[in-house]
């Protein structure tokens, strides 16, 4: 591993580790032994939300601890928990319509379009453009346009009108996928043909077969060309 | 273009290939010439590697050294711990571990009546299910059907699969999509309702169903909301389970929890505990970088293996064939398979094909090492061996546009580092990415030890000796949902006293003074060290010194 060290602070603690470190990587590097601010390490979870600056620059950054780089005199803080309330519904006793989601989340009006949760997501997700989406109650919107959403809380975290949007956008999409979402017929079809018992037959016929059997079915599967 | 001079100049030869490799398509091989190739190149064949376990339900069986070292562990917890019955909490189900198998079955648990606690690790939905980006299969076509799955399957685990499981597998999979929409999941659909469906490694028709290239996350922070909106539920994050409780006639009944944040045991009295741990690529086998979570040390196998479980299939892993090999930051994380759904081709450092791309996982795996043993394979500049994976070439097939259409997750996750996927190959090798076997388990997720049971990563059969990319995110739908329903009933039918406690673990201390004498080290792993110390993997997914 090439060994640049940099200067950087931990919570304004000073550490010199390898420019080709993660942030996530570097606190490794500096000894820290994470619990918290640590997840999947791929992207995908949302723990290792982190704040900087760097040293000289006003500019508060926002970044995934796993996913980014560091750079000389960063001086950074994890946020690996941001309080978000979560009111208590059902989907099941939900129809699917913009005004129950306003209902559950009536605070969302208080937006006041400043957008400076777009400019926190480490997603690059047009966030405000997602709250609008609902606003309008364009719910096929809204779920459209958070879609990519980690669940960070850096947008809630930064937002004015102290809105919790990534939990009423997850209400969005949960409502468009299960309501909104035009049904699959072939689906239906499938799950009624096995349950009564239509493929019972076939699946004992190939529990049953030895290996040898199997391996001359499995050679000659024909497969379905690709588009 | 982001990538140093070195390779840029390969990058080239890749490019300029690229129009003549659209006419070819590499054959697939023989059944034979697989077994030649997996023999010859695959970890799993690697005999050095492996070691024999000599205590315990499996002893006489072999796996990999790191599995054997943990499985072969001392408990964290003295015998003495348990203050004579008291217990911190007591339920009907205790599910251990929060992933989509863990969520799956504490809804259905909950659905069928039970009380239920679910303690993971750390939050809630920090699991392997939260990366999933390829897919979730379900024969729902027309075309399809639950058999041509099941040979599938079959095929692809080599046929050493457990039958049973995969009739379970395969004909509850239309129904676990169906209760995954109905919960909420947006899966990729045509205009007309129908679902948007693609082709895996090994699938013989095209079942692969999506939702973008967040198919996983899609499904677990879904699960997760429904999780959180039940009251019947009560989740403890940041306590892994460090030891079950068992009754002195060695049923299971209840576990030994480490809250992570205070440091202190907490335990739980429950009548019927379903393990859900997930997997172990972060025991990092042979020195592997991993795909996996942080919290997928296998732990599951150890606390179910001291308290007499059986366990299958545990000397196979399977090795993604394609983990990140550059830039450095991001090594060994995934590479979706969906990236050769899609089109791409793998090209050596000549600019030719070698494999068939949608060849199974650990036939896929071989051939690049191969390429890379035998000086076909390209170096990083931090030493790492890869051979390319050709994206744009998905824009020639499909059309521009359809990489950051399709692969939004990848196109920003390589952005980060300068890299453009849709007009540069990428560079990848091999990373450790899924346990294929795990606890032994029937149909209905028994397993050898009474009232406990498992679903998902952490249990063995259901793929044999290799899993198929979208069958595990299924798995663990239908076996979660099986192991919640069954959990509830056994508890309901759990109706006499009984008292937890630790004598297997009396047993299993006096077994290791026997075979192993001293210095066996402490297991469940919990988390990896990546700590700057002599021995330890810097920045955890760098190819260190181990
Ligand atoms: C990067 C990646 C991509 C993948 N892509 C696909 C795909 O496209 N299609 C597909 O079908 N499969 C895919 N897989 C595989 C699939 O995602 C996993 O096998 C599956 O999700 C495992 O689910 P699980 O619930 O069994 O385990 P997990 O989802 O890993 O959950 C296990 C949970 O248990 C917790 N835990 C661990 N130890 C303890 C303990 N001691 N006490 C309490 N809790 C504990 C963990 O923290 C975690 O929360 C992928 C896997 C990875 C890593
Ligand atoms: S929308 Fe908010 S919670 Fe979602 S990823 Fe962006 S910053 Fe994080
Ligand atoms: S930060 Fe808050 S107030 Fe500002 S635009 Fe976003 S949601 Fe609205």
């Amino acid at each position: 591993m090439n060994e640049n060290l940099i200067d950087i602070y931990i919570m304004g603690e000073h550490h010199q580790v390898p420019d080709s470190l993660t942030i996530l990587q570097a606190l490794e590097y500096a000894g820290y032994r994470l619990t918290r601010g640590v997840g999947c390490r791929g992207g995908f979870c949302g723990a290792c939300a982190t704040v900087y600056r760097v040293n000289g620059d006003y500019h508060l950054k926002f970044a995934l601890a796993c996913q980014t780089r560091v750079e000389p005199n960063m001086q950074l803080a994890m946020i690996p928990f941001f309080p978000a309330h979560r009111p208590r519904y059902r989907l099941s006793e939900l129809k699917g319509t913009a005004q129950e989601v306003l209902d559950i989340y009536p605070e969302l009006l208080r937006c006041y379009g400043c957008n400076t949760c777009t400019k926190s997501c480490p997603q690059d997700i047009d966030v405000l453009g997602y709250v609008s989406a609902l606003l309008r109650g364009e719910i096929a919107l809204a779920a459209d346009i958070s879609f990519d959403c980690i669940m960070c809380g850096l947008c809630v975290s930064r937002c004015p009108a102290e809105l919790v949007k990534h939990h009423a956008a997850l209400l969005c999409r949960r409502l468009y996928g299960s309501r909104l979402a035009p049904r699959s017929t072939h689906l239906a079809q499938r799950i009624a043909e096995i349950r009564s018992g239509k493929f019972k037959a076939e699946l004992e016929q190939l529990k049953n077969m030895d290996r040898k059997q199997l391996q001359e079915l499995y050679a000659a599967r024909e497969v379905e060309p690709e588009e | 273009m982001s990538y140093p001079s070195p390779l840029e100049e390969l990058v080239r030869r890749v490019n300029q290939t690229r129009e003549q490799r659209l006419k070819q398509s590499f054959p697939r091989l023989g059944a034979e010439e697989k077994q030649t190739l997996l023999k010859k190149f695959h970890p799993d064949y690697r005999a050095d590697s492996f070691a024999e376990l000599e205590v315990g339900p499996n002893a006489g069986e072999r796996a990999p050294k790191e599995l054997v070292r943990v499985l072969e562990g001392d408990s964290p917890v003295s015998d003495g711990s348990l203050g004579f019955g008291e217990f911190e909490y007591e339920t009907d189900v205790l599910v251990i571990g929060g992933g989509g198998a863990g969520c799956a079955a504490a809804i259905t648990a909950d659905d069928a009546g039970a009380r239920v606690i679910i303690a993971t690790k750390l939050r809630l939905g920090d699991a392997n299910t939260m990366m999933a980006q390829g897919g979730i299969q379900a024969a729902d076509k027309e075309n399809d059907s639950p058999a041509i799955h099941y040979l599938d399957v079959i095929g692809g685990g080599h046929f050493t699969n457990i039958p049973e499981l995969v009739e379970a597998l395969v004909t509850d999979a239309p129904e676990a999509i169906q209760w995954l929409e109905n919960l909420g999941v947006i899966f990729d659909k045509n205009p007309d309702g129908s679902m948007k469906t693609i082709h895996g490694g090994g699938t013989s028709r095209r079942r692969m169903h999506t939702c973008r290239d967040y198919t996983g996350a899609e499904i677990m922070r879904t699960l997760r909301d429904e999780v959180k909106s039940r009251q019947g539920i009560t989740v403890l994050e940041f306590s892994p389970a460090v030891e079950l409780l068992t009754t002195p006639e060695g049923e299971a009944a209840g576990a030994i929890l480490l809250n992570l944040n205070l440091n202190r045991y907490l335990r739980i009295k429950a009548k019927t505990v379903i393990i859900t741990t997930g997997g172990s690529g972060r025991l990092h086998y042979q020195g592997f970088p991993t795909s996996n979570h942080y919290g997928a040390t296998g732990d599951g196998l150890v606390l179910a293996y001291r308290a007499g479980a059986r366990l299958a299939f545990i000397d196979t892993m399977q090795y993604h064939p394609t983990g990140v090999a550059f830039p450095q930051q991001i090594v060994g994380q995934l590479v979706t398979e969906k990236v050769r759904s899609l089109g791409a081709q793998l090209v050596n450092r000549n600019g030719e094909q070698f494999v068939f791309p949608l060849e199974t996982r650990d036939v896929v795996a071989s051939a690049i090492i191969r390429e890379c043993q035998e000086g076909r394979g390209v170096k990083t500049p931090a030493g790492v061996d890869g051979v390319w994976l050709d994206t744009p070439m998905i824009e020639v097939l499909k059309g521009p546009g359809t990489v950051k259409r399709e692969l939004p997750a990848m196109v920003r996750q390589f952005a980060r580092f300068g890299i453009e996927l849709d007009k540069e190959p990428i560079l990848v090798y091999p990373t450790l990415h899924y346990q294929n076997g795990g606890v032994a388990i029937d149909a209905m997720c028994h397993t050898s030890v009474r009232y406990l049971l498992v679903a998902g990563e952490a249990s063995g059969g259901v793929h044999g000796r290799n899993r198929l990319m979208g069958n595990s995110l299924l798995d663990v739908i239908v076996f979660g949902r099986r192991a919640g329903r069954e959990g509830a009933q056994l508890a309901k039918e759990r109706t006499g006293s009984f008292f937890p406690g630790l004598e297997h673990l009396s047993r299993w201390r006096q077994l290791l003074r026997e075979r192993k004498g001293t210095g066996v080290s402490v297991s469940p792993v919990l988390l990896p060290d990546y700590t700057r110390k002599p021995g330890n993997r810097i920045g955890g997914q760098g190819v260190g010194e181990v």
